[in-house]
Formats: C-alpha cells, sequence, structure tokens
C-alpha cells in the first residue's frame, strides 16, 4: 500500500441529465493489485454512487465488464492500474454501441444476431439420451475448442472497424460461434447457417481488419472463423477439403 | 423482452443460471402449449454458472456405481442430506450430462471419445466431467445457446425481482424492476421457478460473483417459506489471497500437493495421509473441503503457513505436473495465477488459503421443487433439496443444476397447466404498492448510511461469527451486530435517485437481501450445538445425532429468524462415524 494515487477519466452520460456524455475525472489511491474495476468500484463506493456499469465474476470470465481503457477495449476486471501509470487513464464505454448509461451500452443488437446464427446443435436425428453420448475425439474437438471460448464481452464488436460502419454487419463473435458449431462433429447444421454466413452482412463484409482477434481476451480468434468462413463458403469442393463432414448430408 | 400477451406467462423462471436455463428447457419440452419467461437481472451468460471450474459428477464408467455415488455423497455432507433425495439425484445425473452432451457442451473427451472424468475431493472414483477447467462457462453457453433454439422461451433480461406477488396463498408472479427503464411492473404467472443462486456475498472474502446476493431466498422467506440448513457455508481451501478468486480442487484432482511454509505435506499430520506421489481417492488433498479448511487454520495456529499482505496462506504446488499437462487440462488456473499473483504456476506455487464458497442451504424444497408455498418452486444453489446436507462435495453442484432445475422445471408446468390464469388487476395494485416501498424507501429520502459501510460491516460480523471455527459468544454478538446494521438501513441514502440503470438502487435492494440471508445463517448456527460437515463449533465439538441428525428451517419473523427443525430422510445409509 501507498499514498500514491492515480486519476481515471471516466465517460458519465445521465439520460435526462446530461445533452451528451462528457469525461468526469475522479482520484483514487494506486493499489498496485488493482484493475480498474477495482477502481471503479472504489468510485462507486466511497465517492459517487451515482456511477453505473457492469460487473460480476470479476475474474475474466462473466463478459460482462469491457470497456474502453485509454482508447483500447479491454475487460477492465483484467486491466492493471499499474500498466497505466501514471496515468490518467480514460475509461469509456465500449465502442460501436449505443449507450444506455454512463459506462453501460445497449447489448441487443448482438442478442439479436446470436439467435440468428443458431447457435445449438442441429441434426437430423437425434440420438435418445438412453443412447448415451456422441464420442468425440480429443482431435475432433480440438478443431472447433478455441472458437467455443468466447465470453460475449463484445471486445471484438468495439474494435471493428466494419461494424462501426455498417452495423447490420453480423459481426466477429456470432461469426465465431456460428463457425464453432459448424465445425462441431456432432452437429448437420451448416446449410441451415449458410444463409446467414453468406448474407451480403455475414461474413462478406469482413475486410479482414483482424483487430477482432487482436482484442480478444479469449484468444478466439474471430478473424480466422470469418476468414475460413469465407474460403467454406466459397466452394463446396473447398468445403469438403477443409471440414470432412461437409458432405456427409 | 415480453411475449404477445404483455407481462402474461405460464411460467416464470428467476434467473438465467444453470439451474434457471435447464428448468426452462425442461419446461418447453414437457408440454408446447406453455408460455416460458426468464427473468434475470443479468444477461443470462454472465451469471454465475459462468465461473464454475472443475467438473460436474456423474456415474458414467463400469468401474463406479450409483450406490457409490450417493454413499460419496451422503458420507459428505455427514448425514445431513436426505438420502431419497441423493438417490434420485445419482440415478438422473448420467442422463443430464449426455443431454448436455448432445447440446453440445464441449467436455474433455479420452482418446476413444468418450467423455472423460477426474478425481474430485471426497470421491471414491474418477466421476466428475469437465471442460477443461472451464466446466461451468461451457455448461452454462451450452444451456444459453440451446434455449434460443425454443422460441416460447422469452426473456428479460436485466430485470430485477424485488418481490413475490401472492394472491389467497398462492403465488402469481413478481414485481420486477426493469434496469433499462426503471419501471416496475407486474410479471404475472401461474408458477414460479426461484433459482437466484447462492449468497456468498454475505461474507467479506468469497469465490463468488458480486451478484451473488441471496435474493431469491430472501423473496421466498419473507413470503413465508423456510429457510433449510442456512448455517452450512462451505469454505473452499483454495482462493487466492486477497481476491477470493477459486484455484479449481481439479487442480488437486490433477495431483496438486498443499505445502505449508517449510515446504511439508501437511495433511498428512491430520489424519488424511499416508502422502503419495499420484493422488489416492479421498486421502491428502483429496479429502473433502470442510476438513482441508479446518487442517489449514489448525496449521495456521501452529505457526506454520506464510504470512501476506491478505493475511495467511499456504502453497499449491502444481511444479511437478508439468507445463503440458497443466496447459491441457488447468489453462485457466494458469490464466488465473499469472494475471492476479503474478505467478506461473508451471514454475512457482501459488499462494492459497480457505474461502466462502457455495451456501449448502437455501429454499426448503420437496423432491420436486416444490416449496411450501402454493405455486413457487425453487432450483439450484437457492433452494435446499437436500442433497449437500452440512458438506457438500465438490462437482455436485453442477449436477444438481441440471438435475433438480429439470425436475422443478417439469413439475412447475405441470402445475400451471392445471391452473387457471391469475386475475391481473389486484396483481397491478401490489406492484404499484411495491414501486412506491421503493420510492419511499430508496428514492425520496436522504438518510445518513452508507451502502458500502452497512456491507462491510456485515461482512466483517459473519467472517467473525460464522466462519471455519464458531462459538456461543462470537455467534451472539454477530447476531446483535446484524439486528443493529437491520435498523441502520432503514436511513440508507441513495445519491442516485434515476431511472435509467440505476446500479446504486439494485446494490440497497441486494444489501436488504443479504442483510436477511445473513441473519438465518447466523441465527439457524447459534442454535445449532453440536458440529457437523462445514459447521464446526468450539464449544460443541461433536456431532450430535440425538439431537441434531435434523434439518434447521429458519421462518421469518418480525423479530429476526425462528428456527424449527425437520427429520433427515434415511434410505440405505445409516449414520456412522466420518473418517477419511
Ligand atoms: C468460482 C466457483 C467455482 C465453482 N466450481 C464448481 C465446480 O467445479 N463444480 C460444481 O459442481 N460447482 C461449482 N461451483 C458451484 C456452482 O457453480 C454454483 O453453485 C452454481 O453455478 C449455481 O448456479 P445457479 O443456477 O443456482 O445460480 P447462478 O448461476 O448464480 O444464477 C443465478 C441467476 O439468478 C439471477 N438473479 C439473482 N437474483 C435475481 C433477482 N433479484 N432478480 C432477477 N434475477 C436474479 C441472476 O441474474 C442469475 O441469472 C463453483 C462456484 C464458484 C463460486
Ligand atoms: S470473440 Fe473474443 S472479443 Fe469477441 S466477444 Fe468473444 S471473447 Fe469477446
Ligand atoms: S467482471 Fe466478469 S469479465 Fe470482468
Amino acid at each position: 500500500m501507498s499514498d500514491a494515487t492515480i486519476t481515471l477519466e471516466v465517460t458519465r452520460y445521465r439520460p435526462g441529465h446530461d445533452r451528451e456524455p462528457h469525461p468526469q475525472s475522479f482520484e483514487v489511491p494506486f493499489q498496485k493489485d488493482w484493475v480498474v474495476l477495482d477502481a471503479l468500484n472504489h468510485i462507486k463506493d466511497r465517492i459517487d454512487g451515482t456511477l453505473s456499469y457492469r460487473w460480476s465474476c470479476r475474474m475474466g470470465v462473466c463478459g460482462s465488464c469491457g470497456m474502453m481503457v485509454n482508447g483500447v477495449p479491454k475487460l477492465t476486471c483484467a486491466a492493471f492500474l499499474r500498466d497505466y501509470r501514471p496515468g490518467p487513464i480514460r475509461v469509456e464505454p465500449l465502442a460501436n454501441f449505443p449507450v444506455i448509461r454512463d459506462l453501460v451500452i445497449a447489448l441487443d443488437d448482438f442478442m439479436e444476431k446470436l439467435r440468428r446464427v443458431k447457435p445449438w446443435i442441429i441434426r437430423a436425428e437425434e440420438k435418445p439420451v438412453s443412447e448415451g453420448e456422441y464420442r468425440q475425439t480429443p482431435a475432433q474437438l480440438e478443431t472447433y475448442k478455441q472458437f467455443s471460448m468466447c465470453i460475449n464481452c463484445m471486445l471484438c464488436y468495439a474494435a471493428c472497424p466494419v461494424y462501426g460502419l455498417a452495423p447490420a454487419f453480423v459481426g466477429p463473435a456470432a461469426i465465431a460461434l456460428a463457425y464453432r458449431y459448424n465445425l462441431d462433429s456432432r452437429d448437420e447444421g451448416y446449410r441451415l447457417r449458410e444463409p446467414v454466413m453468406s448474407d451480403a452482412v455475414g461474413v462478406w463484409e469482413c475486410t479482414f481488419v483482424g483487430e477482432c482477434s487482436v482484442v480478444c481476451p479469449k484468444g478466439v480468434d474471430p478473424a480466422a472463423a470469418i476468414q475460413r468462413s469465407k474460403l467454406a463458403g466459397a466452394t463446396d469442393w473447398l468445403l469438403s477439403m477443409v471440414m470432412p463432414w461437409g458432405g456427409r448430408r | 423482452m415480453p411475449g404477445e400477451d404483455g407481462y402474461q406467462h405460464d411460467l416464470l423462471v428467476i434467473g438465467g443460471g444453470g439451474a434457471g436455463l435447464r428448468a426452462a428447457i425442461a419446461a418447453a419440452e414437457e408440454s408446447n402449449r406453455l408460455s416460458i419467461a426468464v427473468l434475470s437481472k443479468v444477461y443470462p451468460m454472465r451469471s454465475h454458472t459462468v465461473s464454475a471450474e472443475g467438473g460436474t459428477a456423474a456415474v458414467m464408467r463400469d468401474d463406479d456405481s450409483l450406490d457409490t455415488h450417493a454413499k460419496d455423497t451422503i458420507f459428505g455432507s455427514d448425514f445431513l442430506a436426505d438420502q431419497d433425495v441423493v438417490e434420485t439425484f445419482v440415478r438422473e445425473a448420467p442422463g443430464e450430462v449426455i443431454q448436455l452432451e448432445h447440446w453440445g457442451c464441449p467436455w474433455s473427451r479420452d482418446p476413444d471419445g468418450r467423455v472423460s472424468v477426474r478425481p474430485f475431493g471426497g470421491m471414491t472414483v474418477n466421476r466428475t466431467l469437465y471442460a477443461a477447467d472451464k466446466t461451468g462457462f461451457h455448461m452454462l453457453h451450452s444451456l444459453f445457446q440451446t434455449s434460443l433454439k425454443y422460441e416460447k422461451i422469452v426473456r428479460y433480461d436485466e430485470w430485477f425481482a424485488t418481490s413475490l406477488l401472492i394472491e389467497d396463498g398462492t403465488v402469481c408472479g413478481v414485481t420486477a424492476l426493469n434496469l433499462h427503464d426503471g419501471r416496475m411492473r407486474p410479471i404475472v404467472a401461474k408458477a414460479v421457478i426461484m433459482c437466484t443462486g447462492g449468497a456468498g456475498r454475505i461474507f467479506p472474502f468469497t469465490t463468488n460473483a458480486a451478484i451473488k446476493t441471496g435474493d431469491g431466498m430472501a423473496l421466498a422467506y419473507r413470503a413465508g417459506v423456510p429457510l433449510k440448513d442456512m448455517e452450512f457455508v462451505q469454505y473452499h481451501p483454495t482462493g487466492l489471497p486477497g481476491t477470493g478468486i477459486l484455484i479449481t480442487e481439479a487442480a488437486r484432482g490433477e495431483g496438486g500437493h498443499l505445502k505449508n511454509k517449510d515446504g511439508y505435506r501437511y495433511l498428512q499430520d491430520y489424519g488424511l495421509g499416508p502422502p503419495t506421489d499420484t493422488p489416492v481417492h479421498r486421502k491428502m488433498e483429496l479429502g473433502p473441503r470442510d476438513i482441508l479448511s479446518r487442517c489449514h487454520i489448525q496449521e495456521h495456529q501452529k505457526g506454520r503457513t506464510f504470512d501476506g499482505p491478505y493475511g495467511h496462506y499456504v502453497h499449491l504446488d502444481l511444479r511437478h505436473l508439468g507445463e503440458k499437462l497443466i496447459d491441457k487440462n488447468l489453462p485457466f488456473v494458469r490464466e488465473l495465477a499469472r494475471n492476479y499473483v503474478g505467478i506461473d504456476p508451471v514454475h512457482e506455487p501459488i499462494p492459497v488459503r480457505p474461502v466462502v464458497h457455495y451456501m449448502m442451504g437455501g429454499i426448503s424444497t420437496d423432491i420436486t421443487g416444490k416449496t411450501s408455498l402454493d405455486g413457487l418452486y425453487a432450483a439450484g444453489e437457492a433452494a435446499c433439496v437436500s442433497i449437500n446436507g452440512a458438506n457438500r462435495l465438490g462437482s455436485n453442484s453442477l449436477t444438481e443444476l441440471l438435475v433438480f432445475g429439470a425436475r422443478a422445471g417439469r413439475s412447475a408446468a405441470r402445475h400451471a397447466l392445471e391452473r387457471a390464469a391469475p386475475r391481473s388487476n389486484p396483481l397491478a395494485q401490489l406492484a404499484s404498492d411495491e414501486r412506491r416501498r421503493l420510492d419511499q424507501r430508496f428514492l425520496r429520502v436522504d438518510g445518513r448510511e452508507k451502502i458500502a459501510d452497512i456491507r462491510e460491516e456485515m461482512q466483517k460480523a459473519m467472517e467473525s461469527g460464522c466462519g471455519i471455527y464458531r462459538d456461543r459468544a462470537t455467534m451472539e454478538a454477530t447476531c446483535q451486530t446484524l439486528a443493529k446494521l437491520r435498523e441502520r438501513f432503514a436511513h440508507i441514502s441513495l445519491a442516485d435517485k434515476d431511472a435509467v440503470f440505476n446500479t446504486e438502487l439494485i446494490a440497497a435492494l441486494e444489501l436488504e437481501c443479504t442483510l436477511e440471508v445473513a441473519e438465518t445463517v447466523a441465527r439457524s448456527a447459534l442454535a445449532r450445538e453440536e458440529s457437523r460437515g462445514s459447521h464446526t463449533r468450539t464449544d460443541f465439538p461433536k456431532r450430535d445425532d440425538a439431537r441434531f441428525l435434523k434439518h434447521s428451517l429458519a421462518y421469518r419473523t418480525p423479530d429476526g429468524p425462528r428456527i424449527e427443525y425437520l427429520p433427515v430422510t434415511i434410505t440405505r445409509w445409516p449414520p456412522e462415524e466420518r473418517k477419511y
């Protein structure tokens, strides 16, 4: 512990009070094991109870606490104050999203897109539970595992220049999840997801900037999912090469 | 978002965690005539189930049997689990985990493609399925994504339930606050299932997420439903000092060692030995959590733990497991240790100490998830059905969400099919009363008390009176502090009077719930004059089956909880001494 402090410049926006978002400075104690979220909690508990933001797990897995920290999308529960010394640290709501209040953004668009890509196992015929599990080898698991690690934190959307310009774009995380199911040896739903994926605002919209994969805190690599989906969509021949189960149906 | 009928549904599930989503899907499969709503204060995939790491237990292999799983669970519970419920639990567990496999859960696999199983504390064979060390995350996202395919399931995301609507002794829905616009609405339903999770946040140092404030327990308790076995609070032996972030038991299941400051595997001094190189079921580091947590405290009292800025700790050593195994089966442990204590477990031991983890108690239900209040059901950590008794075995909880979430979903669905829709006029009146209560209590007054102060004092009182070791004097002091805090809460002051996304108001409502739940824990603990499972009294160090082979039930009265008792159901395993 020390007497040192650090300044946070936090974006405030209270509908009904503020015409537009504006920064407000708060000085908080500098503690070397504090993350930005700890500093926000300190502000809320001790300085200004009106500050609004989302958080829950404080261990980087619930996906609630994404914000722009010095202009970069970050999980604030995993962004240490010590990495931003001497400050000030700019904390803003995630870019590219409508702001509900202060640091809270609206997620409705993503939730709708997520449902649209049908992120569930689709099969022509379901095996009854009494017949046991579907066998899946570690190698088959490995093909899609990475894309199943998405915590829906929205950092990739905040980093995506295409989503910024064309909000209809399905976007990195939803495409990565669709791709995750396409790759799953238990799934046969590729053709049902295809219309959304190959739609003008599906994978083809992406200009392959790759920012999404840079900011992703979970190593999902949505850019790869998009790129490989494009390839897969290109020809059925290619499809059957990269995804051997492709012609099974 | 509300369905066509406005805010009217057949079935309303409060909570979008593992239990809530499993219940909603079970109800949707039970009948396609039902309108089902899931209401949650956070988006479902943010629910605390997402943090669960280690795994979920079910009998999957020929070397295992239902009876062994039942016996381990009952033994672990220190004979306070209801044995008929445990038998149902172990029988339905395999089907539930396979169902989840069919729904896409990426379970870790053996080379032949079967789902893998790993050892876990207190279990005699390998029966814990896992998805690396992000089991809860994968289960929750699989359930949530699967739930999206059911059009009959509508959601109220970021709505906070504030009270149960009751008419003529029957539950008719809830009042809930929409965080997005601050409006209070009655959400009307023929049956309500509480799946609101645990209450670890009544303690200062916990693995639990910020949202685990026992809301559903408090709502049911206020409506006259008893809370069962609340004195049983599980400490997990391995949390990171400072944050309380969990290092999963799977780290020990994979072969990790607990060492004191001399580098000595101290558990061998407490009857858990002999130490072996490869893990042996139920021995040493694979002993049950209540016992391991007590060993830590005793080791500390002998002066053999480390001292750090966040109190005493010991080492969890994984180095001998090697980088390859750690990256394959414990990647999240490595990520958490690196990020939050700056230690790479491949090269250094991880500092750990006991941390509040799980509430064995909760809303009292029967084996179908039904409570004593007509139309109200409960499942998951919010409920007590009971399979966990005085001490839960690791990896039984995630399975409990599935088995009893599904059961509650089905029985509430059948109840809803038989019932006529509640009349909505009187309910609208009840909702505007509730709105007025919140306005008057929180938004119009200028009190002098701060949320953070009361919360901190409550947490401190709980740690001192209801920690790993308990005695009458400190528990009485805790009860007095809690009663005073309840009075002080009446003078709470909020800086935020806005309607839109008022998280300060939510924090106040949560604090009100935690205060209530904390009192049931302290009072039930004070009344139980014996030591059993996680409840260890220095003034009553022995288990006392003659007086306390019973569940405690806490009922709400204006002067605080009244404690009553309920017999435990014993089927085939008569109580014996619990020795490992
Ligand atoms: C770090 C950690 C690791 C764990 N690991 C394991 C493990 O490996 N194996 C195992 O078996 N168990 C494990 N557990 C225990 C297990 O994860 C939990 O018991 C379980 O996930 C609880 O699930 P639930 O569905 O009952 O509640 P939760 O997942 O907590 O969900 C509660 C839901 O209720 C909603 N809610 C609450 N209050 C309100 C309100 N007032 N209004 C509206 N909605 C509300 C929330 O929004 C949320 O959706 C672990 C626990 C922790 C803390
Ligand atoms: S892909 Fe990565 S950045 Fe995008 S939502 Fe998922 S976890 Fe977050
Ligand atoms: S609080 Fe859960 S990811 Fe940061």
